[in-house]
């Protein structure tokens, strides 16, 4: 079944003793940093990322400003030191590639037309990483996003499933990230019903492909949850849920 | 409320920071949502300050060239105040001396003229008490936390300025001018500050009366 590791015991357990289903333990903070207009910090298993926004703010070229709506940029940077061998600091192919995706993951909820002629740029710091970073980084950069005050459609929230052997698991680690079968990172906007991210290697059956789909949509949700908590904490003291603050308004 | 939230659904009448999809009302800012006889509304918690027309802002003069000022008023867009809306029509470039006006780093109380999506906001200082701010101490808040400072027709501003003797101005943009006594000043920042952190407290009236009651009482 695998080539180099057993990635899941006979019982299903996986290497770190959580079953086909778990996630890994996720915790978010917003309001993190004191200079940027808006800024979220996640720990996701062992990834540590934090986000910041800035903006909306003049574009600088000036060539590249929007008449009618506002330039979303958004960076994915490794620090040096988040990975075992050091990192070179300069963009590799593979985190300009996923800035990108984490730009056009972040553009279908942020409401670009209230902000003509500025930038709003959105930057991810991978501090320490594990597997599943770039939909850890979309999740802390939907926070920032709404820490900033910046109008949005929805939030968005990131998570990965795949495959070991030919069995679905959500929300990869590093290890099964490399060794297993298939990855497959998913970013939702949870109410508004859309997919902003799909991306998939590895081959999968028909079903398979489904339900590993359908897993991370419905993890999704479950971090969307830890996301309304956050925000909540921060700006009402942790306090009041939402739906306590509706029946006070009434 | 979190960006994506359904306030309301049916048909009502809406505010900012709102967006209407189907029958549903959905909050596109974190923010406090009121469902009442005048419509559905969200109280953001955070965000810029965006330029409107007929606001009243503090701002600094950055820059001035022959036509008039340009003014820092703490939001994505510089406002932009014509000479000629200070010195009249007869305004020309080479007998007017703007410099004698308003010099880079004065501070200004101006009004938002205009404001339109295609081009930056155009201020005004027609009116009682706009032009040159002369003296004062400077303070931010959140400019959406503006409506908190204030409060209802202006009752947690005056309670403010009644208990501390001071003179205090706020533009819509968050820029603050107190001026008073020392004394007074710095318990007027202290209270911005409080105001800053509790501004979703459903008791921030009597907390901040409170508060400045108890500061009197100790000294």
């Amino acid at each position: 079944m695998e080539s180099k590791k057993k990635l899941m015991d006979d019982n299903g357990k996986r290497l770190d003793g959580r079953l086909w289903d778990e996630l890994r333990p996720i915790s978010l903070e917003v309001g993190v940093l004191k200079n940027a207009d808006g800024s979220a910090h996640i720990e996701w298993g062992k990834n540590k990322i934090t986000a910041a926004v800035y903006g909306p703010k003049e574009v600088h070229p000036k060539h590249q400003v929007l008449p009618d709506r506002a330039l979303l940029r958004a960076r994915y940077h490794m620090a040096p030191f988040s990975v075992d061998e050091r990192k070179n600091p300069a963009p590799s192919r593979r985190e300009i590639e996923i800035s990108k995706v984490i730009r056009e993951a972040l553009q279908p909820a942020v409401i670009v037309e209230d902000y003509p002629r500025t930038a709003i740029e959105v930057w991810v710091e991978v501090l320490q990483s594990d597997g599943g970073s770039r939909v850890a980084g979309i999740t802390a950069a939907s926070l920032a996003l709404a820490d900033a005050g910046i109008n949005m459609r929805d939030m968005v929230v990131g998570c990965s499933c795949g495959l070991i052997g030919e069995t679905v698991v959500a929300d990869l680690d590093d290890t099964e990230d490399k060794e297993g079968n298939g990855d497959m990172p998913v970013a939702i906007m949870p109410n508004f019903g859309l997919v902003t991210l799909l991306q998939v290697d590895g081959i999968y059956t028909r079903a398979n492909f489904q339900k590993a789909f359908e897993l991370a949509i419905e993890k999704g949700k479950q971090i969307y949850g830890m996301q309304r908590e956050a925000l909540t904490k921060r700006f009402f003291g942790g306090e009041p849920t939402t739906t306590q603050v509706e029946e006070a308004a009434e | 409320m979190i960006p994506g939230d359904v306030i309301a659904r049916g048909n009502h009448q809406y505010g900012g920071y709102i967006e209407k999809r189907g029958d549903e009302y959905i909050a596109l800012r974190v923010g406090l949502a009121e469902v009442g006889r005048d419509g559905v509304k969200l109280n953001p918690m955070t965000g810029p300050y965006m330029p409107r027309a007929e606001d009243e802002v503090i701002g600094k003069v950055v820059d001035l060239n022959g036509f008039g000022w340009v003014v820092d008023i703490n939001s994505c867009f510089d406002g932009f105040l014509p000479a000629s809306f200070v010195f009249g029509r007869e305004f020309s470039p080479s007998t007017h001396d703007l410099s004698s006006k308003f010099k880079v780093g004065d501070i200004i109380g101006a009004r938002i003229e205009s404001y339109e999506r295609s081009r930056d906001p155009q201020l005004s200082i027609r009116g009682q008490g706009y032009g040159k701010v002369e003296s004062g101490e400077i303070a931010k808040i959140s400019p959406t936390k503006v409506p908190r400072l204030i409060g209802r027709r202006g009752a947690m501003i005056n309670m403010l300025s009644e208990k501390t003797g001071c003179d205090i101005r706020v533009g819509q943009n968050g820029v603050v001018v107190v001026n008073g006594p020392p004394e007074g000043i710095v318990k007027v920042l202290k209270t911005i500050k409080m105001i800053e952190e509790e501004a979703h407290a459903a008791d921030l009236m009597t907390k901040i009366e409170e508060y400045l009651g108890g500061a009197t009482g100790g000294e």
